[in-house]
């Protein structure tokens, strides 16, 4: 972070006259360590430190970015900016009085217990084989796979009111991955923390349950063969968490981002069935939905200080007992649209400007376990492990796929069902959750591959949910 | 960050190598203005330079691999990069022979550049914001010069830079009632996007028309290129790459097994030679002009990695297991009938969020998207709202294919994610006996 402070006194000491800067640099470094089949895999170090140049002046606002850190490289990006807030000032969507300015100062240190540094790397490679030998079951897993990456992010954000923002996250993320075939017929199952990422270090591999996952993810891999297609027809179903996530995040999320509402979206990732004038009124789901914009939750993905506006990020409710209240929109979208909003304003990294994001979208917990909800249930079906996701432009029509099933007859789980899937219509789909489990069955997860925007950017998300019941969905199973 | 300088930068890297170690450094920079537009006024605009290098250390049979961002000036890179050798070096020590490690062991040169001067872009934005006054018009705007390179201490010296523009972008009548256009290339010519922007007034003034409302079930179709590239994306997901077809993974386990087949008018290639991506791989290696991946309806031949060929003990013949210029071969249906032949069903301009839906029979779901259009008894009768599908590429390839068109669209991939796509694909427009709408 040193380097970073000493970059960013230089630059301000030599700012370009303007209304407003800011500047973004980020510092990431990672590491990809694999196990294929008994075969460590080439590893991959990775280090990135670029800036970005934000520069509001005469009614527009244009940015510039470089990793050519050096006074002449700034200056170059201050000038690219510089050029394209006069094209904006002239040709803008918006008067760039509306660009959020900044003068906080915060710091934020992602939680790390045990170091990446800590285990050396024999002895992470040694741990990585164990996993992938555990996956080898039978001649019938014909592919079988573990890993663990690292990932450091520190970012500093300066702007010229003063406001000066360190945050640093750490990710350890653990996975293993187990393919089982038996003649057209293949299955996958994903494990040891492959779906349930979180801020941390290594104490992230036993949480996750690297080692001790691998003999399930085999095992249902290959009990999945020979298991019967999904039923389709309408019943009902429980997500688990590991589903919920996706869940969550395709039809509360994405729909509740003010750029999309704004139309910013439009031509890729797409608009939203929200409207502004639903906000406070618009039933969204039953009275037991409740969903958070929450940077507060201990190591979950995106829990920080700020956004990369700079404006202070604090917990807000986005629906509350099923009605809507407020969008996910940053301080610019925010005066463009007249609504209140959250502190969502990210960029993934130094070449991509801040736009409307996901940050922790969490569903909050309702009461009971597990074991509860599927009592409830007479004729349904358990679904874990996204597998596939699609929704409409509008993010209503949905179908997603899972990687396994299991049917709940008379309030108990029975046999796997391969194959299965589900769809449903979002603005319908809430209305019809009927259970969801209580803080103990709360599970903190989030996702590393959120795309959206123009340039594209991909981001980490996070989703803390326990597992929920909802009555009547269509449900189906594979083949032609 | 130019040519000579990657060289430099590489030469002097590789001086220090010791013993058996071999190095190969590559490159990818860009330099790019993206103007992001919204009810054709500019929301987000700027600059990006960026030059990203890799590195691959060998020694004997081992193997790592870094990157790292590079500032342009020369000793300072050299620096971090070297600091980054260090740490290869030391984590050889610890990694065992790698019995997939596969290089290309004979010194090579290419050099390749497409495109000259690339269009000013605040001037091109502005004759687009001009041309397109009145129409609620939102998009990207992306240009500039894309560089890769490579370089080893074998003596692999390979070049490729392009210099173009993308503009992709829709028009929004309501809601989401709307038209997509996409016009790039290396010269930008007004009149061209005056011809494009006049196509979009047209459509849109159909999507004026009330929607016609359908229920999921079974429908004519045509599908337009653009629509197509969508299912091509699909098989460029597991369907072509060699790992995934040796470990029973690939959507075309049963076509691969014999179970099924595609209509054999239907021939995928993967074609490098269309020269808009580099020729060479990683590892040095140069991948052959054209691969035939799907032959009349039957399995073709896998794209096989560097990696995937020592495993399997294949040639290489790519630089990943997806193709990056595919290629659909024309058929015989003239565009000019397709109306007529469709007669009454949907032609389908655009899809959209396509994901496996059961991927052992190459089942596909997404959605329709952008001008999608009601036609009766061969006219267009009204837009239709948006409708998820749900069917296998068996069908919609294979036994419902009923024609594909004498013209190809080349479509220049706009995506972005990791700095300016070079991929593109050469498609026609195909029509389906049937396309399944479940929602």
């Amino acid at each position: 972070m040193d380097r970073l402070h000493q970059i960013a006194e230089r630059f301000a000491a030599a700012a370009p006259a303007c209304d407003y800067w800011t500047l973004r640099l980020v510092d990431e470094e990672s590491d990809h360590l694999a196990v294929r089949q008994g075969v460590v895999e080439p590893s991959a170090l990775g280090a990135s430190l670029g800036a970005m140049v934000t520069l509001v002046v005469g009614g527009g606002v244009g940015y510039g970015a470089t990793s050519d850190l050096s006074p002449a490289g700034l200056r170059a990006a201050a000038d690219q900016a510089l050029g394209w807030a006069a094209r904006h000032a002239w040709l803008g969507l918006f008067d760039a009085a509306h660009y959020p300015r900044s003068a906080l100062r915060a710091d934020y240190h992602g939680p790390v217990a045990e170091p990446w540094e800590a285990m050396r790397l024999p002895d992470k490679l040694l741990l990585l084989q164990e996993a992938n030998q555990a996956l080898a079951l039978d001649e019938r897993i014909v592919d079988w796979s573990a890993w663990l990456a690292y990932r450091r992010v520190q970012q500093l954000l300066v702007t010229s009111d003063g406001g000066h923002i360190t945050q640093v996250w750490t990710y350890v993320s653990p996975g293993l991955a187990a393919v089982a075939n038996a003649g057209s017929q293949t299955q996958r199952r994903h494990g040891g923390g492959a779906d349930w990422s979180q801020q941390g270090g290594l104490e992230r591999i036993s949480a996750a349950g690297l080692l001790a996952d691998a003999p399930r993810v085999a095992e249902e891999a290959i009990a999945l063969l020979t298991a019967p297609e999904c039923p389709r027809d309408t019943r009902d179903l429980i997500l688990t968490p590991g589903q919920m996530v996706l869940q969550i995040h395709e039809s509360i999320g994405h729909p509740l981002e003010l750029d999309r509402i704004l139309g910013d979206e439009r031509n890729y990732a797409g608009t939203s069935f929200v409207t502004p004038e639903m906000f406070g009124t618009y039933r969204y789901g039953s009275e037991l939905l409740n969903v958070t914009f929450d940077p507060t939750v201990p190591g979950e993905l995106v829990s920080g200080a700020a956004d990369d506006d700079g404006t202070p990020s604090r917990r807000e409710y986005l629906i509350r007992n099923g009605i809507l209240e407020r969008p996910l929109g940053g301080v610019l979208s925010q005066a463009r649209s007249g609504l209140p909003g959250t502190a969502n304003a990210r960029a993934c990294a130094w070449d991509r400007p801040p736009i409307d994001r996901m940050a922790n979208i969490n569903l909050e917990p309702g009461e009971g376990t597990l074991d509860a909800l599927i009592a409830r249930v007479e004729r349904g079906i358990l679904m874990d492990t996204n597998r596939s996701w699609s929704i409409d432009d509008s993010r209503n029509k949905f179908q997603f796929g899972c990687e396994l099933g299991r049917l709940i007859v008379d309030g108990e789980l029975k046999g796997l069902v391969r194959n299965p899937g589900y769809r449903g219509i979002s603005a319908e789909f809430w209305r019809s959750l009927d259970g969801v489990g209580g803080p103990a069955a709360r599970e903190v997860r989030g996702v590393q591959n959120c795309g959206k925007g123009e340039p594209n950017q991909s981001v980490y998300v996070g989703h803390a949910t326990p597992p929920a019941l909802f009555r009547s969905v269509a449900v189906f199973g594979g083949g032609e | 960050m130019n040519q000579d300088a990657f060289y430099s930068l590489s030469e002097q890297l590789c001086a220090g190598l010791r013993g058996d170690e071999h190095l190969f450094c590559s490159l990818d920079a860009e330099s790019s203005d993206f103007v992001r537009l919204n009810r054709n006024r500019i929301r987000q605009a700027g600059a990006v330079r960026s030059a990203v290098l890799g590195l691959n250390l060998i020694s004997g049979a081992r193997q790592a691999e870094a990157a790292c961002d590079l500032s342009g000036e020369l000793e300072q890179d050299l620096t971090l990069a070297r600091g980054l050798l260090a740490r290869l070096r030391e984590r050889l020590a610890h990694v065992p022979d790698d019995p997939y490690l596969n290089y290309s062991t004979e010194p090579s040169v290419s050099d390749c550049w497409v495109g000259e001067t690339p269009p000013d872009a605040g001037a091109a934005v502005a004759d687009l914001i001009t041309a397109a006054a009145g129409l609620d018009l939102v998009g990207i705007w992306a240009s500039g010069e894309i560089s890769a390179g490579l370089a080893s201490s074998i003596g692999h010296s390979h070049w490729h830079a392009s210099t173009s523009f993308n503009l992709d972008w829709s028009a929004y009548l309501e809601s989401d009632k709307a038209v997509k256009a996409s016009y790039s290339g290396l010269t930008w010519e007004p009149g061209v996007l005056a011809g494009k922007l006049e196509a979009m007034r047209q459509g849109l003034a159909v999507m004026a028309r009330p929607a016609r409302v359908i229920t999921p079930g079974r429908y004519r179709a045509y599908l337009a290129p653009a629509a197509v590239a969508e299912l091509m994306g699909m098989l460029a997901w597991g369907g072509f790459d060699l790992k995934s077809h040796r470990t029973r993974q690939t959507p075309l386990l049963k076509l691969i097994r014999g179970e099924r087949a595609f209509d054999p008018r239907v021939t995928i290639r993967e074609e490098q030679d269309r020269g808009l991506t580099p020729v060479f791989t990683g590892d040095g290696f140069i991948q052959p002009g054209r691969v035939t991946l799907i032959d009349q309806g039957r399995f073709g031949h896998c794209l096989v990695d560097s990696r995937d060929a020592k495993e399997y003990g294949e040639p290489v013949n790519a630089a990943g297991g997806s193709p990056a210029s595919v290629g659909l071969d024309p058929g015989e249906l003239a565009p000019a009938d397709v109306l007529a032949r469709l007669d009454t069903g949907l032609w389908i301009g655009n899809l959209w969020y396509c994901n496996w839906s059961d991927p052992n029979d190459a089942r596909v779901t997404g959605m329709t998207r952008f001008g999608t259009w009601w036609v009766e008894q061969g006219r267009i009768e009204a837009p239709v709202k948006v409708m998820r599908f749900d069917d296998s590429l068996y069908h919609l390839l294979g036994d419902r294919l009923e024609g594909l068109t004498t013209e190809r669209d080349l479509l220049m991939d706009p995506q972005t994610y990791e700095g300016r796509s070079t991929e593109s694909a050469l498609l026609p427009g195909a029509l389906v006996g049937g396309i399944e709408l479940a929602l």
